[in-house]
């Protein structure tokens, strides 16, 4: 129930790039939103403003409302001064396009963030990161050298890690800016199930790294353009038979 | 993927679309002249070419999937165009068998003198090959309007086949040893018929195209008796 409402929400930088114009969008929970079109069209700039990591960029202003609803109806002000923005990128983890390991163990990789957060209990530490290493599809692989730096793991291993490792602070929302853009085609396909499983318990935002992966991946989509939101539908309508015209070139590779 | 590739190979699956057409066309031109003159060596040579116009259809129909595994992402319009050409692809092979069953059905008349002169099946053949004609021309030029306007001329088709029937019926009636010739004949004729109807699917898929609209357009369906008379070939 964990969803978000955006309400004409501009971004400029400083350097008067105006990266979001009025954008209106509603994410809903328990589904994959797919954030797409060609670079420079805000989909990056609006994942690091919904976590407030844009709080570390140069912009000049930000207007309008994001809001996140959680199941109890709770509404809490993303761009408000007052949210405590540790506590909200709890809740809202993101994943990036190359994996950053911690120069640590597999385990110490997961058990990190809990134990910054004054998790100590051995048994409760062992429990997530097995479960989170099920959840991003890498237990299998992994579960036998835990202690093995994770330096040592493929890049699309480290890639799950690094999903397993969001996991593992049971986050609300997931968010992955082109998670799978250096993985071959075998790793894509385990973070993509994985995902697809995921998406049951938590709301999913993803900006993939190609068309092929927005079609198959979107339960809705989001076109976006020059920071402008063109057009929203569900995949299944929209890579068959888009609204409008600058989508319909986009996808068919008109422009971009 | 460049468009300009992709532009190129999609223009190449719509030539081959023109191509079947136009065997198509001949073939049932082709077969209904040697049913009218009992030209046997061409219709054994007409029944022979549907090889042909088989062979065209699963080439057409692997360069469709090849185009789409090798021109990812095919999507929207251009996903429509590469399906309803898959679709198309059947429609105009399928109208060849008809060709072909009406050349099987000169073959089996053999020199046997016929029961009636043949004028209302060629009249069928024209106004079928006419809308077969502007069918593939809106599919290939994305003419909405034409493919639109098409389907009402399917009444003329089943006006005729309907008079046909009643016609060799009474044949049947008064002279009962010509059973055999007419209903033959009404096969030819079915045949024509069922090919007008085909036409109509093709006019959908030239909608679909352009609109994304999937669903069927009305058309007269007046024909007697049609289910008992199957799906002729």
């Amino acid at each position: 129930m964990n969803k978000f409402i955006l309400e004409n929400l501009s971004l400029t930088y400083s350097d008067n790039v105006q990266a979001l114009k009025g954008i209106i969008l509603e994410i809903p929970a328990h589904s994959i939103t797919v954030l797409f079109g060609p670079a420079g069209g805000g989909k990056s700039s609006l994942l690091r403003t919904l976590n407030r990591l844009n709080d570390l960029a140069d912009v000049k202003q930000i207007t309008g409302r994001a809001d996140l609803l959680d199941q109890d109806g709770n509404i809490l002000s993303l761009l408000d001064k007052n949210t405590d923005v540790i506590a909200l990128r709890r809740r809202l983890s993101m994943v990036f396009a190359r994996p950053i390991v911690l120069p640590l163990s597999i385990r110490q990789n997961l058990t990190y963030g809990l134990e910054v957060s004054g998790v100590h209990e051995r048994g409760r530490l062992d429990q997530s990161v097995e479960h989170s290493l099920q959840q991003a599809a890498l237990w299998d692989e992994v579960k036998d050298r835990l202690n093995d730096p994770a330096t040592m793991l493929s890049g699309g291993q480290q890639q799950r890690l690094c999903l397993a490792r969001c996991l593992a602070l049971e986050p609300e929302v997931i968010m992955l800016d082109e998670p799978t853009s250096g993985l071959d085609p075998i790793s894509t396909n385990k973070v993509e199930a994985s995902l697809q499983k995921l998406k049951e318990n938590y709301t999913i935002i993803l900006v993939p790294h190609s068309i092929q992966q927005a079609a198959r991946m979107a339960d809705l989509a989001a076109f976006f353009l020059q920071g402008e939101l063109i057009e929203v539908a569900p995949g299944n309508d929209i890579f068959i038979n888009p609204g409008q015209v600058k989508t319909r070139d986009y996808i068919e590779g008109r422009f971009g | 993927m460049t468009r300009e590739t992709l532009d190129r190979k999609l223009n190449s699956l719509l030539d081959d679309v023109q191509s079947l057409e136009e065997l198509v066309e001949k073939a049932t031109i082709g077969a209904v002249e040697a049913l009218k003159r009992q030209d046997l060596v061409a219709a054994q040579q007409i029944y022979d070419d549907d090889k042909t116009i088989n062979t065209l259809r699963y080439n057409l129909e692997n360069d469709c999937i090849i185009t789409i595994a090798t021109q990812q992402p095919i999507m929207a319009g251009d996903l429509r165009l590469v399906a309803s050409i898959l679709e198309v692809a059947g429609e105009l092979e399928r109208m060849g068998d008809y060709a072909k069953g009406i050349a099987k059905i000169c073959l089996l008349i053999g020199k046997e003198p016929l029961i009636k002169p043949l004028v209302d099946i060629p009249r069928m053949v024209e106004i079928s090959l006419g809308m077969l004609r502007r069918a593939v021309s809106a599919f290939i030029n994305h003419d909405v309007e034409l493919a639109r306007s098409i389907p009402d001329d399917d009444y003329q088709v089943d006006d005729l086949y309907n008079q046909v029937y009643r016609e060799l019926i009474m044949i049947m009636f008064t002279r009962p040893t010509t059973i055999d010739q007419a209903n033959h004949l009404m096969w030819a004729a079915h045949n024509l018929e069922r090919m007008a109807d085909r036409v109509t699917n093709i006019c959908e898929r030239a909608i679909y195209v352009v609109t994304g609209e999937m669903k069927e357009v009305d058309q007269t369906d007046d024909e007697m008796n049609s289910s008992s008379h199957g799906d002729g070939g």
